[in-house]
């Protein structure tokens, strides 16, 4: 009754209590609503690999100690024990690496190709032929040519980032609004600065989605890279649990991809949003 | 000095023809215009009649096909900042804040830092935007967006302002508010003004002259002094046998193109 009375005096205040209360509210809904999902699933592979005799497929619980042990060892204490890290580590320098790679080789070409009509002419019919051949169809040639080792991984993993950086940045570059270039050189931007002042914020959106989508494509490929026979990586003990038919090691990798993807993602996402807070649909 | 003043801007038989699928329009045909410095010129005429070809061609955006266009007697190469544009799409640079979009000429052009802050602080205090200066331009109401692009004309010292149908989007409320403020700063800066309208209102109520275009091909008809006493009044006697006339010149030009 106290509190009822409180609020009609001191609208502000009242709404400003409701706002907080309903801010926490949300704040609370989406991480459970985000973990609905997740639980069903670990409850019905439980259910589906626990109740049989055999199971091909490893229950969760089973999972979970073979991720540990293969984070810290201490359980099996074999060849995949405490190995995690050094996995994650080759990994992630890979997928960076390959990444990098293509961000300095797809950025400046998309510029060009976006900007000068001669370089548009000359790259656009060679790149539109490779696009769509897959990265997998690039394996053999790969360990042809750089052998069997990183090397081949890092070069699947950049051809697997470039497309969507060099697609998103031309695009991104060619539909900058022609109004704000009349308006940069009615301001007394020669054409040379617009480049820097126009061309490249007006393209960033666009750029930044095709890096998001480059370093998506980067974790997919690394799979398929670390095939080429190395011996450390994610792919590489994917591939090798396989052999030995320790399908919960194989799980584990899985895991581990999808979390580290998940984070690298969210590292270019908060980048993203720190540079584009400009931008109404990246907000 | 008893020379009389040359013209600020001066068109001479300027023509301008668009190639559009191998067929040549000619937008504009054989207009010749004087503006003085300190005028408030508004262009009136329906959709086609080269209102907006002539103001690009003034701007430099685009060249004329025939004559020539003069700015102090020196032709017009380009766009430059002596004469700047208020697109009625604003035009501001989304990725800078009112307080950069307003300094992006100043600082184009190599000023020095602390000038270019004192300018800007200048010319947002000008157009009430203080409380908005750190706001990006998707923050702002399209009112407030214009007063952003015509600041950021004058911060870059334009000596001739061109609009194009600068108020054409905003609500009737807004748009008399910032015809208002526009008259205020002409009058204050004694800035050159040339304004494109399709509003026979809007033409009477800013400007020392209106001239009256026609389309098919684009031309001008008549070039109208108006000598009402300001501020004015647009439910006066004056104002509305202005207004008739006005009307009656647009539409006997259309009576002309349609038969």
């Amino acid at each position: 009754m106290s509190i009822a009375a409180e609020r009609t005096q001191n609208p502000t205040a009242a709404k400003a209590h409701r706002r907080q209360f309903a801010f926490d509210g949300t704040r609370l809904k989406q991480p459970l609503l985000a973990l609905v999902l997740p639980i069903l699933l670990l409850i019905g592979w439980h259910f589906a690999t626990s109740w049989q005799a055999y199971s091909l497929i490893p229950p969760p619980h089973q999972v979970a100690l073979a991720f540990w042990d293969l984070a810290v060892g201490g359980i099996r204490n074999d060849f995949f024990s405490g190995t995690l890290l050094t996995h994650v580590i080759a990994s992630v320098s890979r997928v960076y690496g390959g990444f990098f790679l293509a961000v300095v080789a797809a950025l400046p070409l998309g510029l060009m190709i976006g900007r000068v009509p001669l370089v548009r002419q000359t790259f656009d019919p060679l790149l539109q032929i490779m696009r769509p051949i897959p990265v997998t169809a690039w394996l053999p040639l790969a360990m042809i040519i750089f052998g069997i080792g990183p090397t081949s991984a890092v070069f699947l993993v950049f051809l697997g980032a470039f497309y969507p950086i060099l697609i998103n940045t031309v695009f991104g570059v060619r539909s900058v609004e022609p109004r704000l270039f009349e308006a940069a050189s009615m301001l007394g931007c020669s054409p040379s600065a617009q480049f820097t002042k126009v061309v490249l914020p007006a393209a960033l959106p666009a750029i930044f989605t095709g890096l998001r989508l480059g370093l998506g494509f980067a974790w997919m490929i690394i799979v398929i890279g670390e095939m080429t026979g190395v011996p450390t990586g994610l792919g590489a003990i994917i591939m090798e649990a396989r052999q030995l038919s320790r399908t919960e090691i194989v799980i584990c990798g899985m895991i581990a991809i999808g979390v580290a993807g998940f984070i690298s993602d969210r590292i270019v996402l908060m980048i993203g949003r720190k540079l584009l807070s400009w931008s109404p649909n990246h907000v | 000095m008893s020379e009389p003043t040359p013209p600020i801007l001066t068109l001479n038989n300027v023509g301008k023809t668009f190639e559009m699928q191998g067929q040549r329009i000619e937008a504009l045909h054989d207009a010749n215009l004087e503006i003085y410095k300190g005028e408030f010129v508004c262009l009136i005429g329906a959709s086609g009649c080269g209102k907006s070809t002539l103001l690009r061609i003034v701007a430099g955006f685009e060249t004329a096909t025939t004559g020539e266009v003069l700015m102090w007697n020196q032709p017009i190469k380009g766009p430059d900042p002596s004469r700047g544009m208020v697109f009625q799409d604003y035009g501001l640079f989304p990725w800078l804040t009112v307080r950069d979009n307003i300094g992006f000429g100043p600082a184009s052009r190599g000023r020095p830092r602390r000038e270019i802050k004192e300018t800007v602080d200048h010319f947002v205090d000008l157009v009430g935007l203080k409380r908005f200066a750190d706001v990006y331009p998707h923050q702002l109401s399209g009112g407030m967006k214009q007063r952003v692009a015509i600041a950021r004309v004058l911060a870059n010292e334009a000596e001739v302002v061109l609009m194009d149908e600068p108020f054409g989007a905003l609500d009737a409320m807004t748009r008399e508010r910032l015809q208002d403020e526009l008259l205020d700063l002409w009058e204050r800066t004694k800035l050159t003004v040339l304004f494109v309208t399709h509003s026979i209102e809007e033409a009477i109520v800013l400007s020392k002259r209106v001239i009256v275009m026609s389309a098919g091909p684009g031309r001008i008809d008549n070039d109208i002094a108006i000598d009402l006493p300001r501020p004015r009044d647009v439910s006066s006697g004056e104002f509305n046998e202005l207004r008739r006339s006005l009307s009656t010149k647009l539409h006997s030009h259309h009576a002309k193109v349609a038969a």
